[in-house]
Order: C-alpha cells, then sequence, then structure tokens
C-alpha cells in the first residue's frame, strides 16, 4: 500500500476543507515562485524526468506535450484548457480534485500555463456538476484576491486569467477537440486530426488540453522532484493514480493508490472485496466503460498500470473500475454500456451513428437468447466496421468493450441462445403433436392454448435458419 | 445525440430579467473581443432557470440577438445537448442514472420508485405539474451508486425505500438534502478505510 506521505491528494474525502487556508496547511500555493523562476525548460524537464502520463484516458506523455506548444508566441496567443468533462461510466475521480483540492488544480494550471505560455486558461467541467464547479469557483475567486493568480500571479510577473465553461450534457465534449468545438458555442463535434490543438486550438490558436488530475498533480511533482514521482511505480508508469471502485463490491470507493498496484489489493483491502466474495467475481472492466472487460482468471494476478493492461488488450483509460460479480447477467452489462455508446455518439461520421445502434440492438437480443449463432460474428465485424473507421476515438471506445466480451464471453451468448433454441424445439415437438392430435382444431387456436406466441414461433424458424 | 422536441405551447416573448442580464454580461466578459458566442451554451442555461426549468424557443430566438449569432446556431446547441429541457419538465426534475455501474446496483428500483410517485412515464409531469423524471447516463458518482439528480443536487447511495422518502419531500414543496443516504463521508469505503487514517476525523 502507498504510503501516507506520498499521497498527493490528502484531502480526497475531505478531511481538512478545501479553502485556501486548509490547502497552503497541505503545502498549496509553497514556493509557487520558485518553481516559476527555474524556467520553462527546468519545468518542462522536470515533467518529463517524471514520465507523468495523461489521467484523462489516453496516458500520452505530458512532458513531451507540452514541449509542442510552440516555442514562440506568434500573433496567436496560446490557451491552455483543462478537461473536467468526466463522463465516462465508472469514473468520478476528478470530481473529487474540483470540490475537495482545487487550489491543487489552480496552482497546477499556473504553472502550466506558464509553462506553455498561455494567459488564458479554461476550465470544461460537465454541467451536471454545476455544484462542484461552485466550489471551485470560490476557490478561483480566493486565489485572484490573494493575488495567486491575476496579474503578475503569485509575483511571478506571468498574467493568467482562469474561466470555468460548463458543459450541458454530452459524453463527447470529453473529446479534446469536441470540447474545444464546445467552448467555441458550438454542437461537441470533434474535428478531424491534424492540425493538432497543440498547433490549431481553441479560435484557432496553439491549446494545450490536460485532464483536471494531471494537472492537480503538477504541482507536487515540482515540488518534491519528477525522480520521486518516477519512484513510484515503475518504468513508463510512475506515480500516484486516483482509482474508483463502484459496482459489486462491499464498499465502493475513491482511492489514490501508487501506479501498478495488483487489482486484487484494490478490490480486497480497499473496496472491501468483491460482494458474495472473491469466488463470485465475474469480470472487471479495468478503466471506464471504454475499456474492454477482463474475465475473473485473469484478475488475480493483473496489476494497474497503462502497459500492463495493454498486455491485456485492455487499457488503464480513466482508471475507472467497474466490478462485476456473478449475479450479474454480463450479456445485459454490455448491452447497457451499448446503450449509452449509442446514446452519446455525436453523429458525424456513420459508421458510428449506424454502428452503435446495431451493437445495442444485437447485445439486447443476445441478452434475451433471441440472437442465433452467425450473429456472433456479425456483431464482430460491425465492432471491426466501426473501430478504426472514425473520426475520433469515441470509434474504438464503443466497440472494444463489445469486443471484450466476444473475446471472454462468446460461450456464454451461445450457451444462452442454445437453452433458449432447446426451448423452442420443445415447444414446437408439442405443437406438432397437438397438431397431429387434433388435425381438425385451428392451428392459432392451439397456439393460444398451449400459449405460444406468434413471435416465437418466427423466432423459432429464424433459430433454424441460423442453425 | 437525443433527439428533442420543443414544446407545442410556446410563449411569445422572452427577455431577460435583470439578474439574468447581469449574469448573461458576466458571462460574455470570460471569452475574448468577437467571440462572444463561446456564451451561448451558460446564455442557455440561465435563461432556462429562469424560465421554470425549461428554455421556449422565444429564448433561443432572444439569445442570438443577444450574441449576434444566427437563430439555428442557437437551435442547433439547445437541441444537440442534453441538459437543455425544450418543453416544460417542473419545477423538479429527477435524473436517474442507470448506466451499468448505477444499473448492477439497483438503479431500477429509483425508475420503480418514480414510478409510483412522479408518473408511469417518462418526461411526463407529475398530476401537480410539479415534477418529471427520466432516466440518464453516467452522472459521474459511480462509487455511490445508485444516485439520482434533482436539479442541480446529487442524491447517492439510495435504495428504493430512501427514494420514495426523498420524492415525498419534494412532493411535499420540502428540500431534501443532498449527498449519500448512507450516511457515509463523500467517496471513502464505508467503514473501511485503510489510508489517511491521521486525519480521519480530524
Ligand atoms: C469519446 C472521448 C471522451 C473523452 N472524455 C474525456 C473526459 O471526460 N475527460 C478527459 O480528461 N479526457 C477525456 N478524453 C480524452 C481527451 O480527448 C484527451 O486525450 C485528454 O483530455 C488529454 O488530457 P491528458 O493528456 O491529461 O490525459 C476523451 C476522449 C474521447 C475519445
Ligand atoms: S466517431 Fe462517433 S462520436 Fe466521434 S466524431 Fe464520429 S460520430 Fe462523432
Ligand atoms: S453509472 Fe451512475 S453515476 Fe456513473
Amino acid at each position: 500500500m502507498l504510503k501516507d506521505q506520498d499521497r498527493i491528494f490528502r484531502n480526497l474525502y475531505n478531511d481538512l476543507g478545501s479553502d485556501i487556508t486548509s490547502s497552503q496547511k497541505r503545502g498549496d500555493w509553497i514556493n509557487t515562485k520558485e518553481i516559476i523562476d527555474k524556467g520553462r525548460d527546468w519545468i518542462i524537464n522536470e515533467i518529463k524526468e517524471s514520465q507523468l502520463r495523461g489521467r484523462g484516458g489516453a496516458g500520452f506523455p505530458t512532458g513531451l506535450k507540452w514541449s509542442f506548444a510552440p516555442k514562440e508566441v506568434g500573433s496567436r496567443p496560446h490557451y491552455l484548457v483543462i478537461n473536467g468533462d468526466e463522463s465516462e461510466p465508472g469514473t468520478c475521480k476528478d470530481r473529487d480534485i474540483l470540490r475537495f483540492e482545487p487550489h491543487k488544480l489552480i496552482e497546477g494550471c499556473l504553472i502550466a500555463s506558464y509553462a506553455v505560455q498561455a494567459h488564458v486558461c479554461y476550465i470544461y467541467i460537465r454541467g451536471e456538476y454545476f455544484v462542484d464547479g461552485q466550489k471551485l469557483q470560490a476557490a478561483i475567486d480566493e486565489a485572484y484576491k490573494k493575488n495567486l493568480i491575476g496579474k503578475n500571479a503569485a509575483g511571478t510577473g506571468w498574467d493568467l486569467d482562469i474561466y470555468i465553461h460548463y458543459g450541458a450534457g454530452a459524453y463527447i465534449c470529453g473529446e479534446e477537440t469536441a470540447l474545444l468545438e464546445s467552448i467555441e458555442g458550438k454542437k461537441g463535434q470533434p474535428r478531424l486530426k491534424p492540425p493538432f490543438p497543440a498547433l490549431i486550438g481553441l479560435y484557432g490558436c496553439p491549446t494545450i488540453i490536460n485532464n483536471v488530475e494531471t494537472i492537480a498533480v503538477v504541482p507536487t511533482i515540482l515540488k518534491r522532484g519528477g525522480k520521486w514521482f518516477a519512484s513510484l511505480g515503475r518504468e513508463k508508469n510512475t506515480g500516484t493514480k486516483i482509482f474508483c471502485i463502484s459496482g459489486n463490491v462491499n464498499n465502493p470507493c475513491n482511492v489514490e493508490e501508487e501506479m501498478n498496484i495488483p487489482l486484487k489489493e484494490l478490490i480486497e483491502v480497499h473496496a472491501g472485496g468483491v460482494v458474495g466474495g472473491w469466488e463470485n467475481l465475474q469480470a472487471v472492466i479495468p478503466g471506464g466503460s471504454s475499456m474492454p472487460l477482463i474475465p475473473k482468471d485473469k484478475c488475480e494476478t493483473l496489476t494497474m498500470d497503462f502497459d500492463s493492461l495493454m498486455a491485456q488488450k485492455s487499457g488503464l483509460g480513466t482508471a475507472g473500475i467497474v466490478v462485476i460479480n456473478k449475479d450479474q447477467d454480463i450479456i445485459k452489462c454490455m448491452a447497457r454500456i451499448a446503450r449509452f455508446y449509442k446514446h452519446e455518439s455525436c453523429g458525424q461520421c456513420t459508421p458510428c451513428r449506424e454502428g452503435t445502434g446495431w451493437m445495442w440492438r444485437m447485445l439486447e437480443r443476445m441478452a434475451k437468447g433471441e440472437a442465433s449463432r452467425d450473429e456472433i460474428d456479425m456483431l464482430e465485424d460491425v465492432t471491426n466496421q466501426i473501430a478504426g473507421h472514425t473520426i475520433c476515438a469515441f470509434g474504438e471506445g464503443s466497440s472494444w468493450p463489445v469486443q471484450g466480451l466476444l473475446r471472454h464471453f462468446s460461450d456464454e451468448i451461445k450457451k444462452i441462445s442454445l437453452g433458449k433454441m432447446n426451448k423452442f424445439k420443445e415447444d414446437n415437438a408439442l405443437l406438432t403433436q397437438a397438431w397431429v392430435m387434433e388435425p381438425k382444431k385451428k392451428v392459432q387456436d392451439i397456439i393460444k392454448e398451449l400459449s405460444i406466441s406468434d413471435l416465437k414461433i418466427k423466432e423459432f424458424v429464424r433459430f433454424k435458419i441460423g442453425e | 445525440m437525443s433527439l428533442k422536441r420543443p414544446a407545442k405551447n410556446q410563449p411569445e416573448n422572452f427577455e431577460f430579467n435583470s439578474s439574468s442580464l447581469e449574469a448573461a454580461n458576466h458571462i460574455i466578459s470570460k471569452y475574448p473581443k468577437g467571440k462572444k458566442q463561446s456564451a451561448v451554451m451558460a446564455l442557455l442555461y440561465i435563461a432556462q432557470k429562469q424560465n421554470n426549468n425549461w428554455i421556449p424557443l422565444a429564448a433561443m430566438k432572444y439569445i442570438g440577438k443577444f450574441l449576434d449569432m444566427p437563430y439555428i446556431k442557437v437551435y442547433e446547441v439547445a437541441t444537440f445537448y442534453s441538459m437543455y429541457n425544450l418543453s416544460p419538465v417542473g419545477k423538479y426534475f429527477v435524473q436517474v442514472c442507470t448506466t451499468t455501474p448505477c444499473m448492477i446496483r439497483g438503479a431500477n428500483q429509483l425508475v420503480e420508485a418514480c414510478k409510483e410517485k412522479i408518473s408511469e412515464n417518462e418526461s411526463e409531469l407529475s398530476n401537480d405539474k410539479s415534477c418529471s423524471w427520466m432516466e440518464v447516463e453516467c452522472l459521474g458518482a459511480c462509487v455511490n451508486a445508485p444516485m439520482m439528480q434533482i436539479n442541480d443536487d446529487y442524491f447517492e447511495d439510495l435504495d428504493k425505500e430512501k427514494t420514495l422518502k426523498i420524492l415525498d419531500k419534494i412532493l411535499n414543496g420540502e428540500t431534501p438534502k443532498p449527498g449519500s443516504y448512507r450516511g457515509r463521508i463523500n467517496n471513502e469505503p464505508e467503514n473501511n478505510r485503510k489510508t489517511l487514517m491521521d486525519l480521519k476525523n480530524a
């Protein structure tokens, strides 16, 4: 278990209060000026040395991203944009930073803005987090009052304004270019890349976009040193991470832990174990709904970091862990996730707009045991037609979970279909028998007597064809 | 992408009242000169708050003029984002999260409670017209599942009985307390905390 002294978010549960005085007591806004005085190159190098990777899902190296901002400010101003859209099912960590550790985020905004030469920073918060956004606003107001941001922020000679922009309920606005469109006052529809936002971003100006957690850990890294952060976890998967553990566990919670921690330790130690015991575990979604699920046998030894999960054909994503036990119908669980993606597709690309609906409907039918065997291959085919053929990574995000289900649970789907098929055969046998016995009765009456619906018979025919 | 239909009965006119006007001008000042359009989302939200939780077409036209942008662009934004209500939803708008993490912890019980107390169908006003409910996607409070949002507030760690009590309160015009209904502290593991022990109850 991570030592308490190595935890960055000491106020994760709000034991201490989120106001500026309490925040300063735990180290926020200490030595900010000294850090900035060391200069841009030093800051970016230190972040590179820490091997910090973005906490928003893709895990892109943060130091490298910052170095993409143009070295000289040209005719267009630079912007820093913070992504607090947090809408990936299973994820609820940024909310705790916004409401309980707002000063870590604001101090991080100042340092990052200086590093990428931005004088304006927008923090995009999902609209539903209005109350939490108000807490952040209160902290921003405090920081202005104490001259920590604004003109000559924290005595550094750098001017910085920070504004909150609220979303209004659209998962896709978490995608960085959709988020920029949204700030510009348009529908949140992703842009084609390139050009990348680092060169042409908000209002056509160079823009660096980072997740809330990524920026909130920056001040601590610079205060304690890139080496310290890199000493936690393992090579290229360093530091600490807030994990959200939801679903069928006894004590669902958020907890900050060391990168590369075993999944079993997270579940057993922090989340109080699987409901019904470890043996009752069915599968785990390791990184928010977009990441393919991992079946129980692999959960035994799984460690939680970007590269370990990639090796399992899944991903750390947002580190939103959804635990699913054997009391759940796994196909229904995934069908509900498919419904989420169908609802949230922005509709620009045909494979995504149409494909998400296909996946949802097919999974619903599979959950009911109404799908034929060849539909499993057909579903796989649909996922392959979406992934890699769309403007943004939503295409992958919606098809990966389905691919994960098919990879690990296709026997399950077949079994349900088979059981259902046998039942139909029985019904049909009865029907045939009845017809032979009472040839004068109308077939409709017999069907009624046996309470076999027309629909069932139609389905039976479909099964026959699929057999 | 959600399909939304504007209400049949639309008021003729809409105008910001003085506090909305002040809020709107403050919002516009956050964006660079010539980029007023960026304020459209916030202005729609202000209009919604002023107008009993829903946005009439007249408000979209008004906001278009206010921000020098075509009405159709405002309409596009209003129909794209799910939080804008284009027809009346009542003074209390209940949104139940039913996405998988909430679903597997019993979100359907919350839906049942809404059906019993508010209305049989989603997006349908209660008898006294004060309240409506709908299913929504993940609200970003998954470790507090199942949960629901009423207007701006989150109600967490619920079950059917607790939901019924909360709904009774709002139907009586009372204001229920937001947060966890198992009494746990924010997102800590209930009765099982292993970290930051020196700070607990500090
Ligand atoms: C469909 C979709 C939704 C996303 N949602 C979020 C989100 O809610 N929050 C977030 O920080 N990043 C989200 N991302 C990732 C962002 O596009 C971007 O990579 C990230 O904000 C960069 O920050 P980081 O480098 O600090 O991780 C999403 C990406 C996609 C494709
Ligand atoms: S992949 Fe889907 S969400 Fe992304 S741009 Fe295309 S339609 Fe929109
Ligand atoms: S799934 Fe319900 S809040 Fe996330």
